[in-house]
């Protein structure tokens, strides 16, 4: 399953290598010092936490940032990468983390977008460089499917191809396994082998261990910018999963691993295990109905779908999952329940009232909160306060507000008790709340949200871009809400949080809940990646 | 926040919390004050090239503006002034663009001067002020509903629909002027005068009339409504992000609705203000421009009315004793609107070096810095 093997049959010439290349961001050091080969037929997997630093390093590759100090090299050669564009005439080729496809265009248009070479597109010769791809690839593309009817798998060979285009030496994979299945991780995996086989350099980024240790020729680790480990090819060979990961996970976090959490949490978040459900205590099928769904439809955007004729049961002390490709109707949903989005046509249920003409406020104040995805632009106001913003919800009300006077000693104590109880590392609570860290902020909306009183929370993608610490700490919040007797709706796309904190998941796709998995058995994982192919696969042959 | 690399978890550049109370102070000083001291010295220049002696001018500035009786006619100025920012400000923290201004006051005008004359003559004098007031208030109101209800329920651009209204609103108030508010006695298109006597009285031992108490007090009103209640809290959030807003449960149509409303009333207000106390009457096709002028001066102050004020009264001063000076150097009066005009141009270079540096980004475009750096590189290699 690994590409090891044909490592040996290549050159060890570095492609690319880079020079104490640094970037610096006010206040953080993104990258210090870090010098790296990248060398043909191998697959360098790049390993650390959000934050350490892997993007910032992909960003300079590509061309979109360049380095403050050092330098890259190019077969030997010193050379500026000044542009996406020059990245890609040095044969640099980069799948991004989101999709970069448009959906309502065919595979074909999609990879002649961007890669013009004349005035005039020239189908044919695009659909010949098409099949010379996917032979590479050893994967069939439907030159005339329309990129939303793709399973995601088959999204990101599409996004491998527009990569390879020019014609690629270096592929660049920013995490791409996150909402695969195992199945279409095999897949990937078995075109990475291909493509290292004829000499094509790959670096895989990812957090998840157990990839690495399958996946990886040469795995280097970097930590707060720094690059502080690496593991060559030789070494790699002759360590066992479990010492692999002992010293991953060193390097990884140092000593702060024992704050994340323990040993069995660590190996979970880091993906060393393969994810399993971690709530015993799981409700019942009498337990009351809290939220429900009946054929809800939204209006859709061009850029993303809305839901349609969408019905879902949530009941006291349950999760619900929803599992799908990012922009497939997820935010539509959180947005519908949370009344921010109007239903064109079915019904929202709130305790058995009907709510569906109510306002976002009205459904608050009836127990209804919306953790958002958009935590920097919808969550909260930057420029004012960590204790507004905690109470920004309450703007207004009693105590907080009198005869519409802001209660100052309310507000204040109010705010330093939520601090205190979520951790929110915050100078002072009268700081700027859009100067904390990502991981403050999402605790600073968690704090908000689940006071008073909350009994159904909507969470989209809550842990998506945290440190491992947070991410610990907020499954471990959204464990307990539901233990609690909460109604929680988790919309993730890490399959792996899904399947820990799940009792049902439930499928997207196109707008639609496709299918629902029961999360009681080791096999959720695959049966929901079944799922997510099949939908796809039975819409999108009308073409 | 003690050791922000390892806080950080996302790679956002936020502007550096970091600095000190005294170089924040600073900062915000060269933002706001020096665009105007930048705009003043070219102007120096711009004097010196076409043959003036600035020195002469600005001189007479200040003698006219300040000196003798200057400052009471400076103070006069500021009434309408001081109102019509607070209409902006109120309109633009929500990032809503009430570019309408012209039509609202020259409305607010015209209803004022039309009818007091005849309200005047039926009713005790400060029942006819007040009635006047609320009508040209309600007037400058009345003109943003129609953009405020598109806005609100289409997501219409208000910058268009309230410029397109302002021709409208324009015309109709010269249409009035000609038509029923014609003052009979004359042939010039222009509304009845209004006697000295049924004006606003002045403050005693002044000649600066009562409308400045008014304007100071509803000033003060509005800026206690911005910064002190809960509506001004859910403004700032409404204007800082619309979407926040929906999230939060903010009513966005209302707000909308309620902040043109508001700016459109003390636009009116400020019109109704100078013509009870100063103008007396309306001729047609005069515009007072004052909307442009006082334009950059709200968003020097940082769209808050305290700090708004000195920067009135700097633009109030420039403008009484300008016009005199003008004709002293011998220059045409426009040429006040090029120092306004100088100032916009210098604020929006400080800004954009300002936000650079916020963002710590390279104060040159990527393009240019790489045009000026790769010059070097190749002129190293060579």
């Amino acid at each position: 399953m690994n590409a090891r093997s044909a490592a040996a049959t290549h050159s060890n010439t570095p492609v690319v290598s880079m020079r104490h290349v640094g970037k610096v961001f006010p206040g953080v050091i993104a990258n210090d010092d870090i010098t790296l080969d990248i060398r043909p037929g191998r697959v360098h997997c790049l390993l650390g936490e959000n934050g350490a630093g892997k993007s910032t390093l992909i960003s300079i590759l590509a061309g979109m940032q360049q380095p403050d100090t050092g330098w890259i090299e190019i077969d030997g050669q010193k050379v500026n990468i000044s542009s996406p564009r020059s990245a890609m005439d040095y044969g640099i080729g980069v799948v991004y983390q989101h999709s970069t496809l448009i959906s309502t265009m065919t595979v074909l248009e999609n990879l002649m977008l961007g890669v013009t070479g004349g005035a005039f597109l020239n189908r044919e010769s695009a659909r010949s460089r098409l099949t010379e791809i996917s032979a590479m690839l050893g994967v069939e593309i439907d030159p005339d499917a329309e990129a939303a009817d793709l399973a995601l798998g088959q999204q990101q060979q599409v996004e491998i191809a527009k990569a390879m285009w020019k014609g690629s030496r270096v592929l660049i994979l920013d995490e791409p396994t996150s909402m695969l299945a195992p199945q279409a991780i095999a897949d990937l995996d078995a075109s990475v082998e291909r493509l290292t086989k004829d000499g094509i350099a790959v670096i895989f980024i990812t957090h998840k261990l157990r990839e690495a240790y399958s996946m990886g020729d040469e795995v280097s680790v970097l930590r707060r910018g720094r690059l502080v480990a690496s593991i060559d090819a030789e070494t790699l060979e002759g360590l066992s999963e479990e010492k692999f990961t002992n010293a991953v996970l060193a390097a990884m976090f140092g000593d702060d691993i024992s704050a994340i959490g323990d040993r069995n949490d660590v190996e979970l978040l880091s993906g060393a295990k393969v994810a399993t459900k971690v709530r015993t205590k799981s409700s019942r099928s009498d337990e009351k109905l809290v939220l429900h769904l009946e054929d809800v439809t939204t209006p859709s955007t061009p850029t993303e779908f809305g839901v349609s004729n969408v019905s879902l049961k949530l009941r006291a002390g349950e999760v619900v999952g929803v599992a799908g490709i990012d922009g497939h109707g997820q935010s539509a949903l959180a947005e519908v329940v949370a009344g921010q989005v109007r239903a064109t046509s079915g019904s929202v249920f709130l305790d058995g009232d009907d709510v569906t003409k109510l306002g976002v406020r009205a459904r608050q104040e009836l127990g209804l909160r919306y953790v958002t995805d958009d935590r920097l632009h919808e969550g909260i106001v930057a420029d004012l306060s960590v204790a507004l913003n905690l109470l920004l919800k309450q703007i207004g009300k009693l105590p907080y507000w009198k005869r519409g006077q802001i209660s100052k000693p309310d507000v204040d104590a109010e705010a330093t008790r939520l601090v205190e109880a979520f951790e929110i590392r915050t100078p002072s609570i009268h700081a700027r709340a859009g100067a904390l860290s990502g991981g403050n902020i999402q605790k600073l909306l968690l704090a908000r949200e689940l006071s008073h009183q909350p009994t159904v929370v909507v969470f989209n993608k809550p842990t998506y871009g945290l440190d491992l610490k947070t991410v610990n700490r907020v499954r471990k919040i959204v464990k307990d809400f539901a233990e609690q007797g909460g109604a929680v709706l988790l919309i993730s796309t890490d399959l792996d949080e899904l399947v820990e904190l799940s009792d049902r998941v439930a499928i997207i796709s196109r707008g639609r809940l496709v299918g629902e998995v029961e999360n009681n058995s080791p096999d959720t994982a695959r049966q929901v990646g079944e799922f997510m192919v099949g939908s796809a696969h039975s819409e999108g042959n009308h073409v | 926040m003690s050791n922000p690399i390892s806080d950080a978890t996302g790679m956002i550049p936020l502007p550096s919390d970091g600095q000190s109370k005294l170089s924040k102070v600073m900062e915000t000083l060269v933002r706001t004050i020096l665009p105007v001291v930048l705009a003043l010295l070219t102007s120096v220049v711009v004097l010196i090239v076409i043959g003036k002696d600035p020195w002469f001018f600005y001189s007479e500035v200040f003698r006219y503006g300040v000196m003798g009786n200057g400052w009471q006619q400076t103070i006069r100025l500021m009434a309408p002034l001081l109102l019509y920012s607070a209409g902006l400000i109120v309109v633009f923290r929500g990032k809503l663009w009430n570019l309408g201004y012209d039509a609202q006051y020259l409305l607010g005008s015209v209803v004022v001067a039309g009818f007091s004359p005849m309200l005047i003559e039926v009713m005790p004098l400060w029942a006819a002020f007040t009635v006047s007031l609320i009508m040209g208030t309600a007037a400058g109101a009345a003109w943003t509903l129609l953009p405020a209800a598109l806005k609100a329920r289409y997501g219409t651009n208000e910058i268009i629909t309230t410029l397109m209204m302002s021709f409208i609103g324009i015309g109709i108030s010269n249409m009035l002027v000609r038509g029923p508010f014609q003052n009979p006695d004359i042939h010039v298109p222009q509304t009845r005068v209004l006697p000295v006597a049924d004006m606003f009285p002045q403050i005693p031992g002044t000649r600066i009339h009562i409308g400045i108490i008014i304007s100071v007090v509803v000033v003060l009103i509005i800026h206690l409504l911005l910064t002190r209640t809960s509506f001004g809290l859910r403004l700032d959030v409404f204007g800082s992000s619309p979407k926040t807003a929906l999230h939060v449960g903010i009513n966005s149509p209302q707000m909308i609705l309620i902040l043109f409303i508001l700016s459109g009333a003390l636009i009116g207000l400020a019109a109704s203000v100078d013509m009870l106390g100063y103008q007396g009457n309306l001729r047609a096709n005069i515009n007072p421009g004052y909307g442009a002028a006082v334009l950059p001066f709200v968003f020097l102050g940082r769209l808050n009315i305290l700090t708004t004020i000195p920067f009135v009264a700097f633009y109030c001063i420039l403008d009484t004793g300008g016009r005199l000076a003008s004709l002293d150097s011998g220059l045409d009066t426009h040429f006040l609107m090029i120092v306004i005009a100088l100032i916009l141009v210098f604020m929006s270079v400080i800004e954009y070096f300002g936000v650079k540096k916020d963002l710590g980004q390279s104060y040159l475009p990527p393009g240019l810095r790489r045009a000026v750096t790769g010059l070097f590189d190749r002129g190293a290699r060579a």
